[in-house]
Formats: structure tokens, sequence, C-alpha cells
């Protein structure tokens, strides 16, 4: 077996701010991508979620369908599931549609009449939400999004075989 | 007022007793009142007088099994009529001093036996609004010999050795409550009868104000006596317009007959009372909630120490005390402490009212002595389930309570025994369930109460109260997992050890107690999507699709 | 009384110590730099025992006792921080966050918030009790100040510096449960409130962005309470 292990990123419903953070560990990210394989992300071309990934980091919270099923087979394929920024952690910004439900929101984007897309694009879920109330998530890592520094330290714990822990170091917001 | 003016008031009403040959007792407790018990006790004294009966038809206050209302109670042959109508007026004078009226038999079977009336003692014998029909039985020479043969410490001495403890939940010795109220140094101290009586289903407290106002006066006069106290309120909620009115009737002529305002009896002591409502809100029965409230103040509670006693009322020492404690002070002064504690278990003297409701034959209100067992109370006195169902549960103390299963039927009633168990004494609401109950629903329609009751001030009560209720109804609805039963119990911990009031600290209470004896009811609803009492209308389709994923496991 | 009479001994922590007979576990503690969460007290405001973060242990005593309001007494043994103490404090908090909306990424108060910084502190990464989001409003009627009931953790400081430091008597709580708000007067818009003096104490002494000052972005909306004590022993030596 190799020393690399594999790597994944997802976006449910973010902003992509935790992907640029992600990205943010600059040079780091050459020493990181000699231990990490990143097998399936929105930054790499690979259509399919593989069969195993040993991390896969989640941004966003769950708030389609889509999120939903996405967020359910990634976790049957992953070994060690990462939560990472306040939408994956406490729905954040997503969920701030929860005080209304969807409805408002879609009469706010399609207003006057106009129908909502109802083919092609995943239903909205009544609530948005957090992705630990859906799947059992095993690694929290707050901020919004959380510094370059933070994931750094999530991903070279979690390469060395420790659960980081980050109470007292992440904030949310 | 000394001992010869109060024989001379007992006398006088004797003798006009004796100008009659019949007594027509009629109970004008809130349930018979609302059916209208007034129109027939005018209605037997008209048609007494018409067939020429040397009758009075007397106004009394609640006499107990109040689902066989309106009663009636004809002395001197003692007997009971229920369900009573207006136009049973007639044949009831009619029958005065004949064969009693058959039909009208309230069928209470052994409703009586075993009751013990010490604190209900004058209840359907005196006309509530009678001072000197209450002093005619007894009353008040408590409140004179304590003033004129007993010094403070010795009234606190006989209190403490008759063992009476709270009778507003807590059970806490009351003549400790006293010694220390009566040691704490203050130029003022007040006296506070709390009459907020919030659990549901419990109507104790309203019956005795109800029934025997001036006991209450006396009990805390002789208080007040004791621990050096000149001012005293009850705190009355404003749901109980009867009890108010009774009350404001009976502070009147007390005061009138000289047993409240300045100089009591001919001796120094001076003491007065006032009544204050309160607005319904169930914490405003907590003692810092109530006393805020009394203060004009939010009625929320505070941190205790400091406890009322040592900065109670405007930060004066308080004395605060329940309607049934101070309703059991008069006789221990009167006949001694000792005589008080020959009655009851080794920790818990005297006896209990309880508010028996629920699946039972025989609601009502009884009064009997501790140590008594569930089993003679609910199917002796209460006459068991009806329509053929079977017994579940018990339910007491309210919503800090807990309910006990059929097993804990032979438990003898005790403050220690009942928290035992996992219940508690509480003010004395005892609701019968049978099978038709979901013990789940139940415990969900309790934390429901303390949901809307918590005040508000901390976080474990106002935001956990919410989740408990959220989680219960989910299992309710048949959309609950193992995990939520794990967190449901972990915030019944964390709730009741860290709220500040007893309403937070024991709102788990009833989850925890039908967690430890109906478990299994709990897992149905979880683990097959059932409700084993069918109260829960778990959907089919929940249901449906449940069975369908555990075929497909097991495929 | 002596001097000595009224000094009180006693361990906290293990840590032995000694504290004037009036003082409260939490003064004791802050003065020999123990650690014990808060977030409804505030130095120079009186104690209302709300909030429940800074419960100890106190050998002996039946219940968890407050910190805040729990006087020092000779020989108390007392525990701040246990296995048992965190995973309540942790579910309290839990609690508070899932309440109401505090979201933190998009509130004016991110980055100078208690309620936040407490989350940090206690070690909380996620909130496993659902939010319940509930529907409150926000009244930006004052000129200069806003009230944001989403944010607000009822921890009454508004409520008491008000009415204990400013005299106005402007703030006030309604309802209960989880219904009660905070409300100014009797209700009415606070920018029509005729009590307010507009002296924006309530806002300096808000822990979270519930109360803020209009117009004001990043570190400008970090809140300043320190004037509290100061004011209070200048208002004691004038009444000597
Ligand atoms: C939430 C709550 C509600 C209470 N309600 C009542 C009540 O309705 N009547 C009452 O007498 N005591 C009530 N109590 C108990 C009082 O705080 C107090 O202990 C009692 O009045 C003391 O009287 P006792 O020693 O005679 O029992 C309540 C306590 C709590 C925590
Ligand atoms: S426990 Fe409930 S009722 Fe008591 S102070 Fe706290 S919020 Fe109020
Ligand atoms: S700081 Fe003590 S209870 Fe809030």
């Amino acid at each position: 077996m190799s020393d690399t292990k594999t790597l994944a990123t997802v976006w449910l419903d973010g902003c992509s701010g935790c992907h640029m953070s992600l990205l943010d560990m600059d040079e780091r990210l050459i020493e990181l991508s000699s231990q990490f394989t990143l097998v399936y992300s929105p930054l790499v071309d690979q259509k399919v979620f593989p069969e195993h990934v040993d991390v896969t980091l989640v941004e966003g919270a769950v708030a389609s369908e889509d999120d939903l099923k996405k967020v359910r087979k990634i976790r049957d394929h992953t070994g060690v599931l990462v939560s990472l920024g306040d939408c994956a952690l406490t729905g954040n910004v997503s969920a701030m549609r929860n005080r209304f439900g969807p409805e408002p929101v879609l009469l706010r984007v399609y207003p006057d009449g106009q129908k909502a897309p109802s083919t092609g694009v995943p239903a909205l879920l009544d609530r948005v939400r957090p992705v630990h109330e859906v799947v059992p998530v095993d690694v929290f890592v707050p901020g919004c999004p959380p510094s370059a520094d933070t994931i750094y330290q999530v991903l070279t714990e979690l390469l060395a075989g420790r659960v980081p822990t980050l109470e007292g170091v992440a904030h949310f917001g | 007022m000394n001992v010869e003016e109060l024989q001379q008031i007992a006398a006088a009403v004797e003798g006009e007793r004796a100008q009659y040959e019949y007594e027509v007792n009629v109970c004008m407790g809130t349930s018979c009142l609302a059916q209208h018990s007034d129109r027939i006790r005018e209605a037997i004294e008209k048609e007494a007088a018409g067939c020429g009966k040397k009758c009075r038809a007397r106004r009394t206050g609640c006499m107990g099994p109040c689902a066989a209302g309106p009663m009636v109670l004809v002395e001197p042959a003692g007997i009971r009529y229920g369900h009573v109508l207006e136009t049973d007026a007639k044949e009831i004078a009619e029958s005065l001093g004949r064969k009693p009226v058959a039909r009208l038999d309230p069928q209470l079977g052994s409703y009586f036996e075993g009751q013990h009336f010490r604190v209900l003692e004058n209840v359907g014998h005196i006309d509530p609004e009678n001072v000197e029909e209450y002093i005619a039985r007894g009353g008040y020479e408590a409140l004179v010999k304590a003033l004129t043969e007993m010094t403070p410490a010795q009234v606190i001495e006989q209190i403490a050795k008759s063992g009476l403890r709270g009778r507003g939940g807590g059970g806490y010795p009351t003549g400790l409550k006293w010694d220390t109220v009566a040691k704490v140094k203050g130029a003022q101290k007040y006296v506070i009868c709390n009459g907020d009586e919030g659990d549901p289903g419990a109507f104790m407290d309203r019956s005795v104000l109800e029934s025997d106002p001036q006991r209450v006066i006396e009990g805390m006069a002789i208080a007040a006596y004791a621990i050096g106290a000149t001012k005293g309120y009850i705190y009355v909620r404003a749901e109980y317009p009867l009890a108010v009115q009774r009350l404001t009737v009976a502070i009147q002529q007390a005061r009138r007959r000289g047993f409240l305002g300045n100089g009591i009896c001919e001796t120094t002591f001076s003491f007065d009372v006032d009544i204050r409502l309160g607005a319904g809100a169930f914490v405003c029965g907590e003692e810092t909630a109530l006393i805020a409230s009394i203060e004009g103040k939010r009625g929320t509670p505070r941190p205790r120490p400091p406890y009322p006693a040592v900065s109670g009322l405007w930060g004066a020492p308080t004395l605060i005390n329940n309607v049934e404690t101070f309703a059991n002070v008069a006789p221990v002064i009167r006949k001694g402490g000792e005589w008080f504690a020959s009655m009851g278990t080794a920790r818990s003297k005297g006896t209990k009212v309880f508010a028996l409701t629920g699946k039972i034959e025989r609601t009502g209100l009884v009064e009997v002595p501790m140590g008594m067992t569930l089993r003679q109370i609910i199917f002796g006195i209460g006459g068991g389930v009806p329509d053929g169902h079977k017994f579940k549960a018990v339910q007491t103390g309210g919503p800090s309570g807990g309910c006990l299963p059929e097993e804990h039927l032979d438990l003898s009633i005790s403050y220690d025994a009942l928290i035992t168990a996992g219940s508690m004494m509480g003010s004395g609401g005892m609701i019968v369930m049978d099978d038709t109950s979901c013990m789940v629903s139940v415990a969900r329609f309790f934390m429901e109460f303390c949901m809307t009751e918590s005040c508000g001030k901390c976080v474990p009560c106002r935001a956990g109260t919410v989740q408990m209720y959220e989680l219960l109804t989910k299992i309710c609805q048949g959309e609950a997992t193992r995990r939520d039963l794990e967190k449901l119990e972990e915030l019944c911990e964390v709730v009741g050890a860290t709220s500040l009031c007893g309403l937070g600290q024991t709102a788990p209470n009833p989850v925890l107690s039908t967690l430890r004896y109906f478990r299994h009811e709990y897992l149905a609803h979880i683990d097959e999507k059932r409700c084993p009492a069918g109260v829960c209308e778990i959907g089919d389709a929940r249901r449906l699709a449940h069975d369908a994923a555990r075929t497909e496991v097991h495929a | 009384m002596s001097a000595e009479a009224n000094i009180r001994t006693l361990t906290i922590d293990e840590v032995d110590i000694s504290a004037r007979a009036d003082e409260t576990i939490l003064e004791a503690a802050r003065e020999h730099n123990i650690d014990i969460p808060t977030l409804c007290h505030l130095e120079g405001l009186s104690e209302v025992g709300a909030c429940r973060l800074c419960l100890v242990e106190v050998k002996g005593a039946r219940r968890l006792l407050p910190a805040c309001v729990t006087r020092v007494e000779e020989g108390m043994e007392v525990t701040t921080h246990s296995a048992k103490i965190d995973r309540y404090r942790q579910m309290v908090l839990e609690l508070f966050f899932a309440e109401r909306n505090h979201v933190c990424s998009v509130c004016v108060a991110n980055g100078h918030c208690e309620l936040q910084s407490l989350a940090l502190r206690l070690g909380m990464t996620h909130v496993e009790l659902p939010y319940q989001y509930p529907q409150l409003p926000v009244d930006a009627s004052h000129p200069r100040f806003t009230v944001d009931h989403n944010r607000c953790v009822l921890c009454t400081r508004c409520v008491r510096v008000c009415g204990e430091v400013e005299g106005a008597n402007t703030w006030g709580v309604m309802g209960r449960g989880a219904q009660s708000l905070v409300i100014t007067d009797l209700k009415e818009p606070w920018g029509e409130s005729e009590t307010c003096t507009s002296c924006g104490k309530c806002v300096q002494v808000c822990p979270t962005g519930a109360l803020f000052e209009k117009n004001r972005a990043g570190t400008k909306t970090a809140k300043h309470p320190e004037f509290l004590p100061y004011l209070r022993i200048m208002r004691e030596g004038e009444q000597r």
C-alpha cells in the first residue's frame, strides 16, 4: 500500500469560501499533495465519487434533494468525513431561510408569476440542515471560512493518523 | 377575645342550631356551585318550610366526592345525596325524618372508608362565610391558647414535635422553618401563605380556602406570633374567584372578631392579613417568584440562598408556607404535637389531602393518613378504574412528579417513599391512568406544561424544555431514533442539574419516571413505530416504510 | 468586627485561597486567575444567576451552585472544572446557540461576541441539538441603536444597566419561557420610547450582537462595558 491517502472535497450549499481557504494554503498545498491524492473535488475533473476515499472535506449545508443524496453516498464511501466550515456545521447563512421555508425564497427569485424550474434542478428541502443532522460526521471544523492554517492543521493531523481537535482553536464566524 | 367568649359564641351557634330539627348541608364548592347548588339550597329551604319541617338549609364547603355533585348532606341522619337537581328539592324536604330518597344515593361505596379528616374536619359542617360556626367547632381556641398560655418558642416546639412537613411539595420540616425565621433578627417580618396551586389536576388548596378559610388565617396568625411577624399575605391565583371571595369575607370577619388587627386577644400581639392575587403563572408558586410577584415585580425566581427566611419580602425575614400546611397548625396547638405525630409513618406525620382524578370511578378530594397505600386510595376510596379497563399508572407530584406503575401500588404514601420510587408527594394531585393512556404522551403533556410555564429566566429550562418537548413529539409521531432517546436522557440530566429553580430542576421527572417504568413503550414507538396504547397516531405510511426497510435488511 | 474575622479561607480547584466574607466564589476565583465561564454576570451590575455557565461543584452541596451569586464560606472546597461540569456547560451553551438565530458569520458582533468566544473557550465545535429558527423581529426605530432579537441571549444585562445605573428603566422583559423578549417601555418601538435617554449603556453591556450601534462595522463594534465598575466606585464614593 502506498503512503499517500486519498482525499476528496465536496461542495454542497455553501459559497465556496471554504474551498478558497483551502487554496489559501498556498505552497503548503504542494507539501500536502505528496501525501494526499485528490481523487474527487470541484477543483478536479472527476465525475463519479470513488469507491473508497480516506478523507472527505464537506463544505456547505444540506439544502436540496441532491445534497442529501450526495452526502449519504459520500458517507458510505468515506473513511473520515470532515464537516468543513460553518455552513456544514450549523447551516449558517444557507439555513437562514429556515425561518420562513423555501417558498418565499423561490418567490423572491421568480417573482411576478414566473415559474421556478421543476426539472433539471434538484428540489429544495423544507429545511436546510447541518451535515451531522443527516449523516455521522467525524471531524468538525468551524469557521466562515476556517482559516488556511486551521485546514492545514486538520489535514496534517489526519495524515499523522490522529483525530484533530479544534476545540479552543477555531471559532464560528 | 378569650376562652370564655369563644365558648359563648359556640353556645350561641349551638342554640341557634337547636331550633332546627334537621340540617340540610348543600355543597358550595366550585364544582357543585357550577351546577347551581345555590339554587338547590334555596329550593330545599323553601320546600322544607312549605311542608312545615323545622329545617335549615346551609351552605358548606366542598364535601369531597365532586364527581357525584351537587352534593347534599342531611343531618343529623348523616344521609348523603348526589347529583341533586333543583327539582329534587321537594322530595328531599318531604323525606326529612322519613326514609331517604333512594334514587339520590350518590353510590359512594367505600369512598369514606379509611379517610381521616383533620385538615378537612369542618368541611361539610360549617358555612365558610360564618366565623361563628368555625368557632363553634373549636376554631381560634388554638390562637387564644398560643397567645395566652404559650411563648413563641413553645409554639415552635409543638410544631417541631408534631413532625409536620410542608405540604407545598418539598416536604421541608415546618418546625425547623419557623425556628429559622424566628431566630433571624429583623424589625419587620412577614408571613406568606402560598395558595398559588398551579399543578394541573390539583384542587386541594382551593378547596380548603373555599371551605374553611378561617382555619388558614388562624394558622397564619399562630405562625406570625411564633416568628414575630406583624403582617401576612395570602397569595391566591385570580382563577380562584370563589376562594378569593370567601377569604375576603373571612378576613373581614376575623378582624371584626379581633383575631386580626391590633392587640389580638387582649395581648400586645398585632397581626393583619391581606390578599394578593396571582395571574395564574405556575412559576409564581415558587417562593422567590411569589415574593417578587407580591413586590409588584415580574414573577421570576432568584437563586437561593439567601432563603426567604433570611431575606424574603422586601428583604425582610419571611415565613412562607402552603395553605394545607397552615391548615394543619391549629389542631397541633390545640391537641399537642404528640397527638399530631401519632398518625403517619416514621418521617411523614399526619394526613395528606389528595385531589384524586383521571381514570377513576370516584373523582374527588380525599384526606388520608400518611402511610396509606396507593392501592387503598385508588381502589378502596376511589373505587378503581372504571369501564372494565386495567390500571396502568398513577401520577403524583404534578409536573415535578412521576408515574408509578402497578408494582408500586402497595407503596405506603410518605415523602421519602415516593421520592425513592421516582415520584414525589408534590402538593397532592393524584392522577390515575388506565391502559388507554400512552405513557410517552403523558410525559409529553407534562413537558409541554413545563415548557409553557417556564419563566424564561435561565436557559436550561427555557430552551431545554423546548428541546425535550420536541424530542417527545418526535417519539410520539414515530419519527425518533435511538439516538434521539439518548439525547432526551442527556437533556433530562443537564436540565435537572443546571436549572435555576425547582420548575426546571424537576421538569425532567415525568420523563425519567416513565422511562424507568415504561421504557418498553418508548421503544415500541421508536423501534416498531407503534403506540402500544393506540393513542399516538403514527401514520400508516411511516409504519409501512419502516416495515419495508426492515424486510430489505432481512432479505 | 476585626479585619481577620471577615476573611474566609477556602480551596478552589485545590488551590488554597482567602477571600473577604462578602465575596462570591466567582470574585475570589478571578482574583486568583482561576477561570470560570460566565455570560449573564457583568462586574458593576447585580447578579441574576441566569446563564448557568458559572455552575461549580461545592463539596457537600446537593446541587451545583452558581459561582456568581454564591458567597465564599470558611473551609469551602470548590471545583470549577470536571468532566461532568464541562459536559453540562457545553450543553447549556448548545441550548443557547440552538434557541435563536446566532449566525456568527453575518453578525455585527462577529469577533467581539461573548457567546462566540465562549464556544471557542469551552471547545464547542458544533451544536447537536436541532436549531429552533424562531421568527424574531429586529427593531431599528431608534436613530442610533438597533435591537436584533435573533441574537439575544436574555442575559438581562441591558435591563439591569438601564435600571440600576442609568435609572431610566426603559428595558424590561415580557412573555415567558422561550417567548420571552426584552422590550423597551411597554413594547413601544425603541425609537418612540419616552424614557430612553439614548445613553447607550445597554449597547455597551450587551454580550452579543443583539444590541448594536448603527453605522459601525468590524473592529468598531467591540463593546466597552469597562466603565461600569469605575462608575459604581465613583458613585459609592459620592454617597459617602
Ligand atoms: C415551580 C414551583 C411551583 C410551586 N408551586 C407551589 C404552589 O402552587 N403552592 C405551594 O404551596 N408551593 C409551591 N411550590 C413550593 C414553594 O416554593 C415553597 O416551597 C412552599 O410554598 C413552601 O411551603 P411548605 O413548606 O408549607 O410546603 C412551588 C415550587 C416550585 C419550584
Ligand atoms: S428553572 Fe425555569 S422557571 Fe425556574 S428560573 Fe429557570 S426558566 Fe425560570
Ligand atoms: S454568570 Fe453565573 S449564572 Fe450566569
